[in-house]
């Protein structure tokens, strides 16, 4: 039985941009913003997670190969009591652990190493077979970007999944429609994103990233568990909740000053200052 | 542990590496539900051919796509099985040297990586898949150990060694069919604890994979001309023994021999060891492949060309020797 409860997005996506003001640095918001939703359902609804016990040996096990979108992970793990406000605060501070990707930390909810793109669903691959191996009734999902899905050693992991058929391996792709430089154009001008992992022989589900009954559904029947690989091809804005960051790729890494955080108060309706 | 014989030696250099390290793993793997065997496509080529038939559970072909396998043998690694993942030497540890640093490195999967015709030994398969880089590219990775066995008995104990070694380990396999014996009776094997073939002399010479077997006839020649010379089998290259470099700078003379480009292998790792902590260094002088890339022919003859088979390792010492 999972006891989590879904968070809010928009206190989420609020921490987010407090938090990289705080650090004083510039920090990766569009592709954090992006995925909160997606995060909050997983999270509160499928993975099978105890913050008062990330050891739990049964846990499913989150990766975030998408791994320069770790503030809005880190929020999340926040909000969901992995850690607290004053930990979150030293994101991006000096000696910290909590910096602009993911280093594996089971006592903080951080299950993998991550920043290098394309790495994190080999990986999780593996610890799925291996969960299988040992007979264990536990899970893998993996949280990737439409960027991250130009390099080539996703469709190697991609492919070798469904030549097992595997099933307790769910793969999530934020499709924000941006990477570094700018509209990622692969799969626009090129081959429809859900179309290659179609091709792949994935189960795809497309959906609005940002509903959370869509995101709902196709995680009911991704994480069932009676055939896979399965795929959620999620449609998202890239700086969603944030108006002037929205589909705006000046803010895939940014810096929020002082004066921008009043703007995206006001905007948001002012700051919890707890 | 099948016994280190002189029967079981003849029989082991026959068949070659390759399929020594398949039929090793093999009868590790009988024993040891928990080893797994991961191959990019390349188990025929590796002796593995009968452990997959025979077991199917404990054995994955991932295609030809060694960055995948590095990391679905880190996720295993990390559900805690033995995960052996073996390709060709430059594909395992430059194609996927950024899997492998991030997989093995930087998360300390302990996944043991296993490079099959390193060196010199795809003679004709040519410069593609030579291994002449591979020690200086995965001695950067902080935490990695490198082994490269002498002879095939000890690629058997290596392989034992490793079962349950909490660390990731690139195990370098140079030589090929009719490897040089260099053992014909069971030792005491250790990661990390270098072993004396011949006790130290004035002359010493630092090796390891089968370029010992070619360096202990270059021994016997100059044992002829009145030279006795130590050989100590450096086969764990990263982390390196301090003490038996410590005994070996009691030497006027050490040699390093390697089959592999000179820039950043076992010769600059026992440099670099050297300069950094003994204030006097012995003169050492290293010897492996120069910065280019070589000519392509048979495994004897890339050896000759480059002056590492027992020949030219004499005339190199000899050389050297002549100088001093």
């Amino acid at each position: 039985m999972i006891t989590n409860t879904p968070i809010n997005p928009h206190e989420a996506r609020r921490l987010i941009v407090e938090t990289a003001a705080e650090c004083g640095e510039s920090a990766h918001l569009g592709g954090a913003l992006s995925m909160i939703e997606l995060l909050s359902v997983l999270f509160g609804g499928f993975l099978r997670h105890r913050p008062d016990q990330p050891d739990w040996e049964d846990r499913d096990i989150f990766i975030l190969s998408k791994g320069h979108a770790v503030l809005g992970y880190l929020v999340v793990l926040h909000l969901f009591g992995y850690f607290d406000r004053d930990k979150l605060r030293t994101f991006q501070t000096n000696d910290s652990d909590l910096i602009a990707h993911p280093i594996k930390k089971i006592p903080l909810g951080i299950e993998s190493s991550n920043g290098s793109l394309g790495q994190g669903l080999s990986y999780g691959l593996g610890v799925a077979i291996g969960m299988q191996k040992r007979g264990q009734d536990r899970r893998v999902a993996v949280m990737m970007g439409d960027g991250e899905c130009n390099e080539g050693s996703v469709w190697e992991s991609a492919a070798l999944a469904s030549e097992l058929g595997i099933t307790n391996l769910v793969a999530m792709v934020d499709v924000n429609g941006f990477r570094n430089d700018g509209e990622n154009t692969m799969y626009t001008r090129g081959p429809n994103i859900a179309d290659v992992w179609r091709g792949f022989g994935w189960h795809v589900a497309e959906v609005d990233g940002h509903d959370e009954a869509a995101i709902t559904a196709s995680m009911d029947s991704a994480f069932k568990g009676d055939q896979g690989p399965h795929v959620i091809v999620a449609h998202t804005t890239k700086g969603k909740g944030i108006s002037f960051m929205e589909a705006n790729n000046d803010w895939h890494h940014n810096r929020i000053t002082a004066k921008v955080l009043e703007e995206i108060e006001a905007e948001m309706g002012g700051a919890n200052h707890d | 542990m099948i016994e280190i014989s002189k029967r079981n030696a003849r029989m082991w250099s026959r068949i070659g590496i390759r399929a020594t390290y398949g039929q090793a793993l093999s009868a590790i793997a009988a024993e040891n539900p928990n080893v797994l065997a991961l191959s990019a496509d390349l188990g025929r080529s590796s002796g593995l051919d009968r452990f997959s038939k025979e077991y199917p559970d404990q054995f994955i072909n991932t295609g030809i796509a060694e960055q995948n396998m590095v990391g679905v043998s880190a996720g295993l690694a990390r559900m805690g099985f033995d995960v052996f993942a073996s390709t060709f030497a430059p594909f395992a540890s430059m194609r996927a040297s950024e899997q492998v640093r991030m997989n093995m490195g930087y998360m300390r999967e302990p996944v043991k990586l296993v490079a099959l015709g390193s060196g010199l030994a795809m003679g004709f398969l040519g410069n593609s898949h030579y291994g002449l880089e591979d020690v200086a590219v995965m001695r950067t990775i902080p935490g990695l150990t490198i082994i490269s066995p002498a002879d095939c008995a000890e690629i058997y104990q290596v392989l034992e060694a490793c079962v349950g070694f909490d660390s990731p380990v690139y195990i370098r396999l140079t030589g090929a069919v009719n490897a040089p014996v260099v053992y014909t009776e069971p030792y005491d094997y250790q990661i990390g604890k270098a072993i004396w073939l011949r006790p130290p002399q004035d002359t010493v010479i630092i090796s390891a994979g089968t370029t010992l077997g070619h360096c202990l006839k270059a021994a016997d020649a100059l044992a002829e001309d009145g030279l006795d010379v130590g050989i100590l089998n450096m086969h764990t290259i990263k982390p390196l023994d301090a003490d038996a470099i410590a005994t070996a700078l009691g030497a006027k003379r050490i040699f390093v021999i390697e089959e592999h480009t000179r820039i950043g292998g076992l010769g600059s790792a026992i440099l670099d060891h050297v300069n950094e902590h003994h204030e006097h260094a012995s003169r050492i002088q290293c010897h492996g492949i120069g910065d280019r890339y070589v000519e392509t022919g048979n495994y004897p003859f890339l050896l000759e060309r480059n002056a590492l088979d027992a020949a030219g390792i004499l005339a190199f010492m000899r050389d050297k020797l002549a100088g001093a």
